[in-house]
């Protein structure tokens, strides 16, 4: 039951046999005690490679069971051939259920987005971490970093952002954006944009991370403090953009900038490929936020008009896409 | 029933599925300190080792983790002969060798500290201690705040360590390090992870 | 009308498919047979059994026919079915002293207890390019010598004889080997966990840390003690049967580098040891290996660490060329949305940059105005 042959290879239930998934949930444990520090843990070849999401896929692969509803996004979008590909994967492997609904997963696997719908507390979210150690571009040696965590010496990481103030009046860290968990381990989100900051904190949902080929995990259990870091004078800001989505006409959600010429043509559509489309199908249910309502909608999407957002040839405007003064 | 028949019997049906079933309802319960998860009886190991302690440890334990046994578990070699043939965990010398530790009696055990801590570098490395009581219910009410908790949340198992929220207390002050519990009790489990405090205690 | 672009399922399929159909080529070209790859790309096939940690040459040579050729990504291939094998035990120690020798060199000694024995080495041929190879012509059988009663004992033991040279490799008596495949690694490391780490690095990689040793970045002097290949027993401790089962033999490829060692504060002048050891036949990995292990033994034996073969960290980390590949390719993943976040920063720093720029020229003009 456990086994499918295929020919001279043999596979488990969800790929990893059980000594290695319980080696991964000790370790997955550890994290949730200890929110934010990275657990060690003995990372196994997958048969995806290092930095397609090995960390992520064998956290899922070692909490997912038979029951579950599985949802893979990359950079936001259910249908990134990354996410299609890791879906396929856990289909073949665990036969389970996948959806590309948020509302409808039990596990969401990540890489670089958190979906705009809230998240509950029956959900679990499991990001793919390239480099898991939030201080290591300033400090490459792991026995280093791995002591300022012991002591709490976050010294060098409130330098760099100070200077980054010094030089470019601002903090030029856009994605990745360190932050702090219940006020001691400074933890790297992944590179998420900062927009999905504030998502983490108190969230109803589990969050566990996955680095493969560094072999760490962590976690945030729900309701976990998770504080961007800043300074008084120069507190954290999100990116906001001055357009809704062209296709669905929603505001305060994180946008991707299409190209759609060689002239500057482009426009701004929902990063959240599925909460774009649950807006174009049902545009005025309340459940699917955006503050815009009416505004955009179906509307938008369907009208393909010059003077639409959706086709303009200008170049872009200044404040686009950029973040909040 | 001779010591070998009993070694063999009583381990999971579904090894895959059942192990998965277990860890889900441990990660549940330290994600969210002090909710009591549903478990059913999916482990039958011989006396004193419950059904729910026998299934978290077959699911969580292996050769790679020392087990620590406390004197009534110790004293049961059917209870050893169980753990080795099904989860062929080492049995740790002293509680501060030991990945996990099995209390089948929490009120006379050893004191929290005894157990590996972790260390300031590593703090993962440290003990946890799997508490079997017989319900979540009917003891003192703790009172439960910290991550993984949105406000407050209550659970109020019987027979717990001697002083424990003043042990408890301690520990907290250890973090990072300090040791993990899994309270184990009839049809369900809960958890304390270290950074849970205890507010206050009924009388 | 924009359309997100859907239908990535049928595109990766596709692209499949296409990989199918040119990793077969020709149809009116014989298939490759594993027996072919196996017997006539052995060092190969030696290649990924080794870099990819796992003894099986049928494996290795379907990996490397499904990978086109690519090593690593045959090596990638094995490492990941390798994840999927249940652990039954550890063998007891290889005996490469009883090894069933077929080529067994000593740079350090003209003549020695056994003999020097050339084996199948390219070292002594020409590198001419055999047309006679390209017409398949037949091969003849090679010469046979009889079996040699002699013992061929290893070159360490002999200079051990006259204590001349460090003690082989002793760790304390409690310590438990470990096992990089199993237990997350931590710096520093003992030296057996850092071997198995080098045993499975990138053969390039590791070569072109030992050669830059050899060019001043952590000279060590060394000599080659000895370089054996042949078949070794593997044996393995039941803890229900008096004796150690024989679980069969496999072939590797041992090379013992002697290096002049001054002394310092912490070891007497002696000789000390590099070690290297691979699956298969591949000096010039177990060549590389051995050097690399003697630079990363600096510390230990109280040599300065000034070069990057010296650097345990470094090395380590940076050696397993999945990992290496793995993150290298990653970038060609989509990474958008991290992008516009940074471009939304670049737009609005040229902006402000522009804004200064013109505030500069709008002032020079008033001053030269005035």
């Amino acid at each position: 039951m456990t086994a499918q042959p295929t020919g001279i290879a043999t596979y488990n239930f969800a790929y990893l046999d059980d000594q290695t998934k319980r080696m991964i949930r000790r370790a997955i444990l550890k994290g949730i005690a200890i929110p934010g520090y990275q657990v060690p843990f003995a990372s196994r070849e997958m048969p995806m490679p290092y930095g397609w999401g090995t960390g992520g896929v064998q956290v899922t692969a070692s909490i997912i069971g038979p029951d579950d509803v599985l949802k893979v996004i990359d950079q936001g979008a259910d249908d990134t051939t990354n996410a299609v590909s890791i879906r396929a994967f856990f289909k073949k492997v665990a036969k389970v259920a996948v959806t590309t609904e948020t509302a409808k997963a039990t596990i969401i696997q990540s890489r670089h987005r958190i979906p705009e719908h809230p998240l509950t507390a029956a959900q679990v979210l499991v990001f793919q971490v390239p480099i898991p150690e939030p201080l290591r571009f300033l400090e490459p040696r792991e026995t280093e970093t791995r002591k300022m965590h012991a002591l709490e010496e976050y010294g060098l990481m409130h330098v760099k952002l100070y200077e980054d103030i010094a030089r470019h009046g601002r903090i030029a860290t856009t994605y990745a954006y360190p932050v702090k968990v219940e006020g001691r381990y400074v933890m790297d989100p992944s590179p998420t944009p900062k927009f999905d900051n504030p998502k983490m904190h108190c969230s109803p949902a589990l969050q566990l991370f996955g680095a493969g080929r560094e072999k760490r995990i962590y976690a945030v259990p729900p309701f976990t403090d998770v504080v961007s870091l800043d300074f008084e004078d120069h507190p954290f800001e999100v990116q906001t953009f001055d357009q809704p989505c062209a296709l669905c006409g929603a505001e305060n959600v994180y946008l991707d900038e299409v190209i759609l010429d060689d002239h500057g043509g482009h426009m701004f559509v929902c990063s959240d490929t599925d909460h774009c489309e649950k807006r174009r199908g049902d545009s005025t249910s309340p459940s699917w936020g955006g503050r815009a309502e009416g505004a955009g909608g179906s509307g938008l999407a369907t009208t393909p008009a010059t003077s639409t957002p959706a086709l303009r040839a200008d170049p872009p405007h200044e404040g686009e896409g950029k973040e909040a003064e | 029933m001779d010591i070998a028949t009993q070694s063999i019997d009583g381990g999971f049906a579904e090894p895959v599925f059942n192990a998965q079933a277990v860890f889900r309802a441990i990660m549940n319960a330290m994600a969210r300190p002090g909710t009591v998860q549903p478990l059913p009886q999916l482990a039958r190991p011989p006396a004193p080792l419950s059904a729910t302690a026998g299934a978290v440890a077959l699911s969580l334990c292996d050769n790679d983790t020392p087990v620590w046994l406390d004197p009534p578990l110790q004293a049961e070699a059917p209870v050893k002969a169980w753990l080795g043939f099904h989860t062929g965990a080492p049995l740790a010398n002293t509680p501060a060798d030991a990945h996990f530790a099995l209390i089948a009696n929490p009120k006379e055990m050893a004191a929290l500290d005894g157990f590996a801590q972790g260390t300031q570098e590593y703090p993962d490395r440290s003990t946890t201690l799997i508490l079997l009581v017989s319900d979540l219910v009917s003891g003192p009410s703790l009172l439960l705040e910290g991550p993984g908790i949105e406000k407050t949340s209550m659970i109020a198992p019987p027979g717990m360590p001697r002083h424990f929220v003043e042990q408890w207390k301690q520990n907290n002050q250890r973090f990072p390090r300090g040791v993990d519990l899994i309270l184990a009790a009839p049809g369900s489990l809960a958890c304390l992870p270290r950074t849970t405090r205890i507010k206050t205690m009924e009388a | 009308m924009y359309v997100a672009v859907k239908g990535g399922e049928t595109a990766i399929a596709n692209a499949h498919r296409l990989l199918a159909d040119r990793r077969r080529g020709d149809r009116s070209v014989p298939a490759l047979r594993l027996d072919q790859i196996v017997e006539q790309l052995a060092l190969g096939v030696d290649r990924v059994m080794s870099e990819g940690s796992l003894y099986d040459r049928e494996l290795a040579a379907l990996a490397v026919v499904q990978a086109r050729g690519d090593m690593i990504e045959a090596i990638f291939l094995v490492r990941a079915y390798r994840t999927t094998l249940p652990r039954f035990g550890y063998t007891n120690p290889v005996d490469t002293g009883a090894m069933q020798v077929e080529r067994r060199i000593s740079a350090t000694y003209k003549d020695l207890p056994g003999g020097q024995v050339l084996g199948p080495t390219f070292d002594y041929t020409h590198r001419l390019l055999d047309p006679e190879l390209a017409a398949c012509a037949e091969v003849e059988m090679p010469a046979q010598r009889p079996v040699e009663p002699e013992a061929m004992p290893r070159v360490s033991a002999i200079l051990a004889h006259e204590g001349l040279i460090e003690a082989d490799g002793e760790m304390p008596l409690d310590h438990v080997p470990g096992d990089i495949t199993r237990e997350p690694l931590q710096f520093p490391m003992a030296r057996d966990i850092r071997l198995q780490a080098l045993s499975r690095g990138d053969e390039g990689f590791l070569l072109a840390l030992g050669y830059s040793t050899q060019r001043g970045y952590a000279r060590n002097h060394p000599f080659v003690g000895e370089i054996r290949i042949g078949e070794v027993e593997l044996e393995l401790d039941v803890p229900e049967l008096p004796f150690a089962v024989p679980l069969g033999s496999i072939r590797v490829t041992e090379c013992q580098m002697v290096n002049q060692f001054k002394g310092s504060a912490k070891a007497p002048p002696q000789f000390t040891r590099g070690y290297g050891l691979v699956f298969g036949q591949s000096e010039r990995k177990a060549m590389a290996m051995a050097l690399c292990d003697r630079a990363l033994r600096a510390s230990e034996l109280g040599e300065d660490v000034v070069a990057a073969a010296q650097d345990e960290e470094f090395v380590i980390s940076h050696s397993d060329n999945v990992q290496a590949t793995g993150f290298v390719e990653h970038l060609k993943l989509p990474h958008y949305v991290d992008f516009q976040a940074e471009l939304g920063l670049v737009r609005r720093m040229r902006a402000e940059y522009e804004a200064r720029q013109n505030e500069d020229k709008a002032e020079d003009k008033r001053e030269a105005a005035e």
